[in-house]
């Protein structure tokens, strides 16, 4: 098994489609284009003798080059975080020399001295300056072959290195996406960057199906818009910020004036009920699927569809409505269990950790092995439950739970009856520590525009929907919340603003 | 032969071309066009296709046996059919999911 597999498939069937476009430059590859280029890449970065091939750039023609490229070369394929900080990249690069490195043109000059990293700027390395004169050798088809190694966003500590091999990324594929099913006129936004695993699958589920990717390096909502809009964008995907501001930068519209954007996926963070609302409206005709997935998982393991996200904004049963929040249910081939502490599983309705096993699940990290146990099942450490139907709903990292005097809160549940009120635009639900209690619930409130609201009357309006022990003790207004560039909430932030730390 | 998870093979009568996303745990014999199939990378002589065993096999769809011991993809399509110990393989159901990235 390789990825490499799905490319030369597509190639056999469209080598002269378009495979990729760069809305930077408007520069565009076809398939046979990607696939010739790949073998170039992969026997260059073979010669350089390099363990990894990794890559510190925006989204560009390289990304898909270097990702089918360092499958051919059977070498893992590293895409950096190019919003760390110079000291976090070295310390990142370390881990994984001798390594092949593609970057910005400003960035190459800073590793150019290093015996351990052959670097080649983008421009060098699409255009092959190092001579190729001979054919790579076949791909191995080892299904056990690593082929993408993602550092996560090490939120609580050093970042772990997910290990994803050829198998899973195959698997994934093969599950959820029909081969050439994507005629000539379809294309796909792509907006999540290099490292997101999202980035990564879109490019394969595009590839596979045979459509056109339009790359999007540097997201804004305007941005985004005008290119749907221009180059008839028919398939994207979005985390829950980027839709808000898309939402927004329409804000006065009756209609996105979209015809062309038959479906539109989210997922990677908590999405705003009023977002979704708003964007349903605004996109009528298009097809919303929220889609829950981790690095660890090769991106999707459950989603809830179109079909159902109409149906629950139709519906007046509150079962049915509730799903809209919900992040629907698992892919074929895919089984997700909630389980308590000691890890029995739990019923229905219970609360507890999320575990999913299947064939593109690795749960694998470098250096400490995988996390699955004998079965196969894989902790997700997210905390959640499902409904009598198998639907799924979030309630956040079980690191975020708030554990108020024995009882364990989830901010996530706060979060969405504070959401419900009609001046509060987002918010922030975290633990801080109390004598009393052990932690306290605080609340950080970002106001609507032109909205106002008293800590008093955020604290009733909890009290009137849940428990007292659930009501914010504390509540401060932000302007805004701090996301990391992908939508994750950083509420250890949060946390250490609250205490002035 | 003993099928191995991820192998790539050969049609030795035809254009086809399998990857083996499952395999069976004991030894068994995977035809296509009645004859036995070849690792990709093998050099083989083309030879005759049984005409009982010509339906032939699509690319991107996935075959299985009866019993599902089995499963695989085809990446290059040809005029043979599929078969594992003589019985021939049916093309897998797949269910049409929504895009989700």
């Amino acid at each position: 098994m390789n990825i490499m597999m799905l490319l030369e498939m597509a190639n056999s069937v469209f080598a002269d489609r378009v495979a990729f476009t760069n809305s930077d430059d408007g520069a565009s590859i076809t398939y046979q284009e990607l696939f010739d280029s790949s073998g170039k890449a992969a026997l260059t970065a073979q010669t350089s003798g390099s363990s990894h091939f990794a890559i510190l750039d925006v989204n560009s023609l390289a990304m898909p080059v270097g990702l089918f490229g360092s499958a051919w070369a059977g070498l893992p394929f590293v895409p950096l975080n190019y919003r760390l900080t110079g000291s976090e990249i070295d310390a990142l690069l370390a881990r994984i020399t001798p390594a092949y490195l593609v970057t910005q043109e400003d960035r190459a000059t800073t590793y150019s001295d290093r015996s351990d990293i052959t670097v080649v700027t983008r421009k060098q390395f699409l255009s092959q300056l190092i001579p190729v004169s001979e054919q790579a050798d076949p791909w191995s088809m080892d299904p056990d072959d690593v082929a993408v190694l993602l550092f996560t966003s090490g939120t609580t500590g050093e970042p772990k290195a997910a290990v994803l091999r050829q198998k899973h990324m195959v698997s994934y594929i093969l599950g959820s996406v029909e081969f050439a099913s994507a005629t000539e006129d379809e294309a796909a936004l792509v907006c999540v960057p290099p490292y997101h695993i999202a980035g990564i699958t879109a490019v394969l589920s595009s590839v596979y199906s045979g459509r056109r990717v339009v790359q999007l390096a540097n997201f804004t909502a305007d941005a985004w818009v005008e290119l749907a809009r221009s180059e008839r964008i028919t398939t994207a995907f979005v985390v829950p910020t980027m839709l808000a501001r898309i939402v927004d930068s329409l804000e006065g519209q009756s209609s996105a004036d979209m015809p062309h954007l038959a479906s539109l996926s989210y997922g990677g963070g908590k999405m705003p009920l009023s977002v979704l609302e708003r964007a349903m409206e605004l996109f009528p005709e298009t097809d919303f699927t929220n889609a829950y997935g981790l690095t660890e998982t090769s991106s999707t393991i459950s989603i809830l569809g179109p079909e159902e996200h109409r149906e629950a904004m139709t519906s007046d049963d509150f079962y049915v409505r509730r799903r809209l929040v919900s992040v629907g249910v698992p892919l074929p081939g895919v089984e997700i269990e909630i389980r308590d502490p000691d890890g029995k599983p739990l019923p229905a309705d219970d609360s507890g950790e999320i575990y999913v096993r299947g064939e593109q699940v690795s749960g694998e990290y470098r250096g400490l092995g995988s996390l699955t146990d004998d079965e196969g099942w894989f902790p997700t450490r997210d905390r959640g439950y499902t409904d009598t139907e198998g639907y799924l709903f979030l309630e956040g990292r079980l690191d975020d739970v708030i554990v108020r005097g024995g009882e364990n809160l989830s901010p996530g549940e706060i979060e969405d009856v504070l959401l419900q009120h009609e001046a509060v635009a987002d918010v922030a639900v975290v633990g801080i520590p109390d004598e009393q209690w052990g932690e306290a619930v605080a609340a950080v409130i970002v106001l609507k525009q032109g909205k106002q609201a008293t800590e008093d009357e955020l604290q009733n309006w909890v009290k009137g929907e849940m428990r007292s022990s659930r009501v914010p003790q504390v509540i401060n207004f932000k302007d805004e919340l701090p996301y990391t560039a992908t939508g994750k909430l950083l509420r250890r932030e949060i946390r250490s603003e609250l205490l002035g730390t | 032969m003993q099928l191995k998870t991820g192998a790539r093979l050969k049609s030795t009568v035809c254009d086809a071309e399998v990857m083996v996303i499952t395999a069976p745990d004991a030894s068994a014999a995977l035809t296509c066009g009645g004859a036995p199939m070849a690792d990709a990378a093998s050099d083989t002589e083309k030879g005759a296709i049984d005409e009982a065993h010509k339906l032939g096999v699509q690319i991107g769809k996935r075959y299985i046996d009866a019993a599902a011991k089995v499963e695989v993809l085809c990446i290059k399509p040809g005029e043979g059919s599929l078969a594992l110990d003589g019985d021939t393989l049916l093309l897998k159901d797949t269910k049409k999911l929504p895009k989700s990235d």
